[in-house]
């Protein structure tokens, strides 16, 4: 099995393509920097993991899924949830704790859903959502559906036995199943060669005899292009596909802040990765190909303030739960 | 005597019987990182090298690595930030470790411990914060141990990594700030040993772990109220000591079973159906439990509130198991609602995580 090849120079990707991946991404970039903004004010009573930094694996694949593909995701969720097109409004009222959130202010941060954006759920236990998608693939199959479904999960979740027995069964059946692996090289704060060999975790799967292959997680373009092939190959019947998008976390694991002063990674290891700052490798790429002029990045800018500024609001005046419905969904009627 | 933490007690233990027998060794994620386990393994990698390991996220497979290495003649410790991690290594634990000795006739063992920490509070909900107690307890050739104090925390570590049989061994978050006697020196608190922590007339009230210090929260109010409770703290649940609690029963006539797991099939059920069964004739009055609903865990804070229970909530039982007149019942009770902190996420105002 071969490795699929993103088209470095993303040529051939058009001008209002490029905007829309820009706008996605900005879009979450500007809402979790308003959750760390937000968080000491001690009113976002959850635990957030933050994926700034990684914005370019959410957005390079949510772009090329339709509405009828699946997400499912993990602890760190916000990005992919956004992405899928789930409502940011929901997203900021469940970390809120409140009885408008997507989860009734049941989940927090840690559990999002927005069934009307098939975006199926996310979880924190690692590795718990992996098998889940490969059973959303196989009720397609039954039903005779051509959609996709796809699994968000982080270099440790490839550790769990789940994602073995997941990929072994979705290779067996040929299930409509992408595996979106962000390795970001760390699992809270133990790198990756403290915790794998060094071999590449694309290889896994292809010992599985799935198409598999490594991305530049932190440009949008090369995410997506590989992102379209493997749709492609998958919609064809020809079986899963896992890409392993290689990014960064620039933050804490858990938390609005800063790291380094932890020491378990470097900050030159932290500078040389904020160089490669997703948005704004886009954001150069589209201004020197003259596809995007300041008015148009102000027009934007201010677009998003708003949404995000509007979702906060929205956040905010919601209610708490009523007491009396502590034990509602406790059993489905 | 000297006063340290629940969470120094335990990095204590594990020092010192590291020091004490090589065979000693710890594994889990995070292990040997700069956050050390909320501080509990702080140091040891520097001291005693490969023997402090960091993991995989590989919950099921690592128990049976540990299963293995303990059967060959290494007394592993393995470290989960969350109990509720336990549940990815059900199998291992439940289907090799509790068996292993029994399915062979005894000819071989299985010293294990497992470290897991309960969580609570900070809307970290239904996956990360779940009281299990009860399931591992099921388990035959399991044990299970809950300390509630920093002095048996490290007694009953000690012990545990000395059994030679598979134990559970579960600390709760909320503890680990509490501070208390601990001697210097390597000691041992026997397993399967309950504990008097308060002697009274009027009620026997049997709890464990982080329950225990809401119920001594409890009895400080009602001492002043006029009623002397007599506290059990259980510190083992399995192998359960019920002499303690049955000899309680036939000088106090009620009990009340406090347990932070749910309630159906809970360990306060338990509790219930041990006095039931073997001191039925000295209750004067249906026996009581405190448990959690049987709920998930709330994330929202507007929620989890009203989700566990705590000192208010066991003064409320003790009243009504004493017939105490509801009017004054309610003004105790309205008195210690005005001592409640803003939040109760938290184990106090300044907490702000790890959790
Ligand atoms: C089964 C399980 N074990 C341990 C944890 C604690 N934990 C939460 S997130 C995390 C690290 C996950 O790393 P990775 O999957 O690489 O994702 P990242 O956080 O880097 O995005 C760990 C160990 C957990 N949530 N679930």
């Amino acid at each position: 099995m071969g490795v699929v090849h993103g088209d470095i120079s993303g040529k051939g990707a058009n001008a209002g393509f490029l905007i829309d991946s820009y706008k996605n991404m900005l879009l979450i970039r500007r809402v979790e920097e308003k959750i760390a903004e937000l968080y000491s004010e001690r009113e976002m009573r959850c635990p957030v993991h933050l994926s700034i930094g990684q914005e370019a694996v959410a957005v390079g694949v949510c772009m090329n899924l339709s509405k009828e593909d699946t997400v499912f995701s993990n602890h760190r969720a916000h990005s992919h949830y956004i992405a899928k097109g789930g409502d940011i409004n929901r997203m900021l009222a469940e970390l809120y704790g409140k009885a408008e959130g997507c989860s009734k202010g049941r989940g927090g941060s840690m559990h999002l859903i927005d069934l009307s954006a098939n975006f199926i759920g996310a979880t924190p236990i690692v590795g718990g959502t992996i098998p889940l998608t490969a059973g959303s693939a196989l009720a397609s199959k039954f039903q005779n559906k051509n959609n996709v479904s796809v699994a968000f999960f982080g270099d440790s979740a490839v550790e769990e036995g789940v994602f073995s027995e997941t990929v072994n069964f979705s290779s067996l059946h040929k299930l409509n199943v992408l595996f979106i692996c962000e390795n970001n090289l760390y699992s809270v704060l133990t790198p990756l060669k403290d915790r794998q060999p060094q071999r590449e975790i694309f290889k896994i799967a292809q010992g599985h005899d799935i198409l598999a292959c490594q991305a530049d997680g932190n440009d949008v373009l090369k995410v997506c292009e590989a992102a379209k092939e493997a749709l492609r190959h998958i919609k064809s019947g020809k079986g899963p596909v896992l890409i392993e998008c290689m990014t960064y976390r620039w933050l804490e694991h858990c938390g609005p802040n800063d790291d380094v002063n932890l020491g378990y990674r470097t900050e030159e290891e932290v500078i040389e990765w904020k160089k490669k700052d997703p948005i704004k490798m886009l954001k150069e790429k589209m201004i020197k190909e003259k596809i995007i002029g300041n008015d148009l990045l102000e027009k934007i800018e201010l677009e998003i303030l708003d949404k995000v500024n509007n979702a906060v609001k929205f956040a905010k005046n919601s209610p708490f739960p009523e007491k009396e419905s502590l034990s509602k969904h406790v059993y489905a009627e | 005597m000297r006063k340290i933490t629940y969470g120094e007690a335990i990095r204590e233990a594990i020092d010192q019987s590291m020091e004490d027998d090589p065979s000693v060794f710890v594994i889990g994620e995070g292990v040997p990182d700069i956050k050390s386990v909320f501080g509990t393994t702080k140091g040891l990698a520097e001291k005693y090298g490969n023997r402090v390991m960091d993991m995989p996220l590989s919950e099921n497979g690592m128990s049976g690595v540990c299963i293995g290495a303990a059967l060959m003649g290494m007394r592993p410790i393995m470290v989960h930030l969350r109990l509720d991690f336990l549940l990815l290594a059900f199998d291992q634990i439940v289907n090799n470790a509790a068996k292993w000795h029994y399915m062979f006739g005894g000819k071989a063992n299985v010293p294990l411990v497992f470290r897991a920490i309960i969580g609570m509070g900070w809307g970290q909900g239904a996956q990360h914060s779940q009281n299990l107690q009860a399931i591992f307890a099921h388990i035959p050739g399991l044990k299970v141990v809950m300390p509630a104090t920093p002095y048996d925390a490290k007694g009953l570590l000690i012990s545990s990594i000395r059994d030679n049989n598979p134990v559970v061994f579960i600390e709760h978050r909320w503890l680990y700030n509490t501070w208390g006697h601990v001697p210097e020196e390597l000691y041992a608190v026997p397993i399967g040993k309950a504990k008097m922590v308060s002697s009274g007339k009027d009620l026997t009230i049997v709890s464990t772990s982080y329950m225990t210090a809401e119920t001594l929260k409890a009895i400080n109010v009602l001492e002043k109220y006029g009623i002397s409770a007599e506290v059990i703290d259980l510190r083992t649940l399995k192998p359960l000591d019920d002499t303690l609690i049955i000899n309680s029963i036939k000088k106090t006539g009620k009990l009340l079973a406090i347990d932070s797991g749910y309630y159906t099939n809970g360990f306060a059920g338990e509790i219930i159906t041990r006095v039931s069964e073997k001191a039925f004739e000295f209750l004067n009055a249906a026996p009581q439990r405190i448990t959690l609903p049987d709920i998930p865990t709330p994330s929202t804070p507007a929620l989890a509130r009203y989700y566990y229970p705590r000192h208010i909530n066991i003064i409320q039982k003790v009243c009504e198991m004493l017939g105490k007149p509801s009017n004054e019942v309610e003004k105790l009770l309205e008195s210690e609602r005005k001592k409640d902190p803003k939040h109760l996420d938290v184990p106090d105002e300044s907490f702000s995580g790890p959790f």
